[in-house]
């Protein structure tokens, strides 16, 4: 391999390794890394190009990431670097990292579950009797939850109750 | 000085996509009217969220609808630089928001059909964007779908009241329904094209989940309607001018405005 090939090789890895750093700005327990929307990272003429996926169509946090992706590059002394978006495939939760899932519920956020192709039906009750099942409580581990509203504090989270702990929680919903 | 209008160009893709992305726009206006006025908090909360992801669909297609068309228009000039008679959305989306029942009932109805036309786009469109933001939307709309349908079957089969109104809700909003699966030149020549469905293949499907809705919530369907709105033509109603003005002032007197 030439020596310029290897330089490249450890300016993406370099890169890699700051971009673990950059935390979700809603939800700053996580790095876009975990969250799985840094897609690809890849050196080129021009510089680094960071390849993202957004979360939701209307994701505010969108141009923050992209920002704060570019500021750490920036700041690591890898740059010029610049963001391209990637729409397909669609995010998913299912990229959520193992370590992500952790630091969700280690955060008070009770990781979303494997997204469920079947669950696209028209009608979905949530209400107490239902035997929908719900995410286990990120505080105390109990199974007893009941969902007490569809939507929540961003795009991408619902809010939730521990009928053992009395403690609300949000949920990440899975998509 | 005031911003001028923008001219379109307009070819049956250009008018295919904006026909997607200004029901997304304008659906969004409306249901952002809730922000703040919504009977329970959480529903203020589901609300506001419907309408951020309906404007990020109709960003994502505005925007791939103003490089189609060619003449340099961005998103934002798109949203905000046309007149009356250059929007395309369907008629259901521009009616005054109502009460919580009417808004609820035609918050199914658009999200179920935009869940049959995302849906079908994004596994038949040949082209590749547009794959990718209808990929993202339908598991964004399908969830409008199950929280707005759950509302329609709660009221529905709730209280007197409740069901009064819902039943007032279907009076006013089912002959807006026609509009959705009507076919056209436009239509024909994008969906020939390859740029998705046509609308009328969804016609089957969407009155199939609506009548799973409605049998849920004890109301019976109506007879379809004869009337045929024609928002998607650029032949609004009376409410489109007022909704405009409110989307639109700001843009207009301080033109190129950005924050």
């Amino acid at each position: 391999m030439h020596a310029a090939d290897l330089a490249q090789e450890a300016r993406v890895s370099a890169a890699w390794k700051v971009l673990h750093t950059v935390l979700d700005p809603e939800v700053p327990a996580v790095s876009v890394c975990d969250l799985g929307i840094v897609r690809d990272v890849v050196a080129g003429e021009a510089g680094l190009e960071i390849v993202l996926t957004p979360t939701y169509s209307g994701c505010p946090a969108t141009e923050v990431i992209e920002s704060d992706v570019l500021a750490a590059i920036d700041a690591a002394g890898l740059g010029p670097a610049r963001v391209s978006l990637r729409r397909a495939p669609a995010w998913t939760t299912d990229w959520i990292s193992a370590e992500g899932r952790r630091k969700l519920a280690q955060y008070g956020i009770a990781p979303p579950g494997m997204v469920d192709k079947d669950a696209a039906v028209p009608i979905r009750f949530f209400g107490r009797s239902m035997n929908i099942a719900t995410p286990a409580c990120p505080r105390c581990g109990s199974a007893q939850t009941e969902r007490l509203s569809a939507f929540g504090a961003t795009a991408c989270k619902a809010l939730y109750r521990c009928l053992a702990c009395r403690e609300p929680f949000e949920h990440f919903k899975p998509i | 000085m005031p911003a001028e209008s923008i001219q379109l160009a307009l070819t049956p893709a250009t008018q295919y996509l904006l026909r997607i992305g200004d029901s997304c726009l304008i659906l969004a206006q409306r249901v952002s009217e809730w922000c703040g006025h919504a009977p329970i908090l959480e529903e203020d909360i589901a609300m506001s969220n419907i309408a951020l992801d309906l404007i990020g669909q109709a960003r994502a297609v505005l925007t791939l609808a103003g490089q189609v068309e060619g003449g340099g228009h961005d998103e934002d000039q798109l949203a905000f630089l046309r007149n009356e008679r250059d929007y395309f959305n369907v008629t259901l989306a521009e009616l005054p928001r109502g009460d919580f029942a009417f808004s609820v009932l035609r918050n199914t109805m658009i999200a179920t059909w935009l869940k049959l036309l995302w849906e079908r786009v994004s596994v038949e469109s040949s082209h590749e964007e547009l794959r990718a933001i209808a990929a993202k939307a339908v598991k964004e709309v399908r969830y409008h779908q199950q929280h707005s349908a759950d509302w329609v079957v709660r009221l529905g089969d709730g209280t007197d009241e409740s069901r009064t109104r819902m039943e007032r809700a279907i009076k006013q909003l089912w002959r807006y329904a026609p509009e959705l699966f009507d076919t056209d030149a436009a239509d024909e020549a994008a969906a020939d094209a390859g740029w998705g469905p046509r609308w009328s293949a969804l016609q089957d499907d969407w009155y199939a989940q609506m009548r799973e809705v409605l049998a849920e919530a004890r109301l019976a369907e109506p007879a379809p309607s004869q009337f045929l709105s024609e928002g998607k033509r650029g032949r609004h109603s009376e409410h489109m001018g007022f909704i405009l003005a409110d989307m639109q002032y700001l843009q207009r007197a301080f033109p190129a405005g950005a924050w």
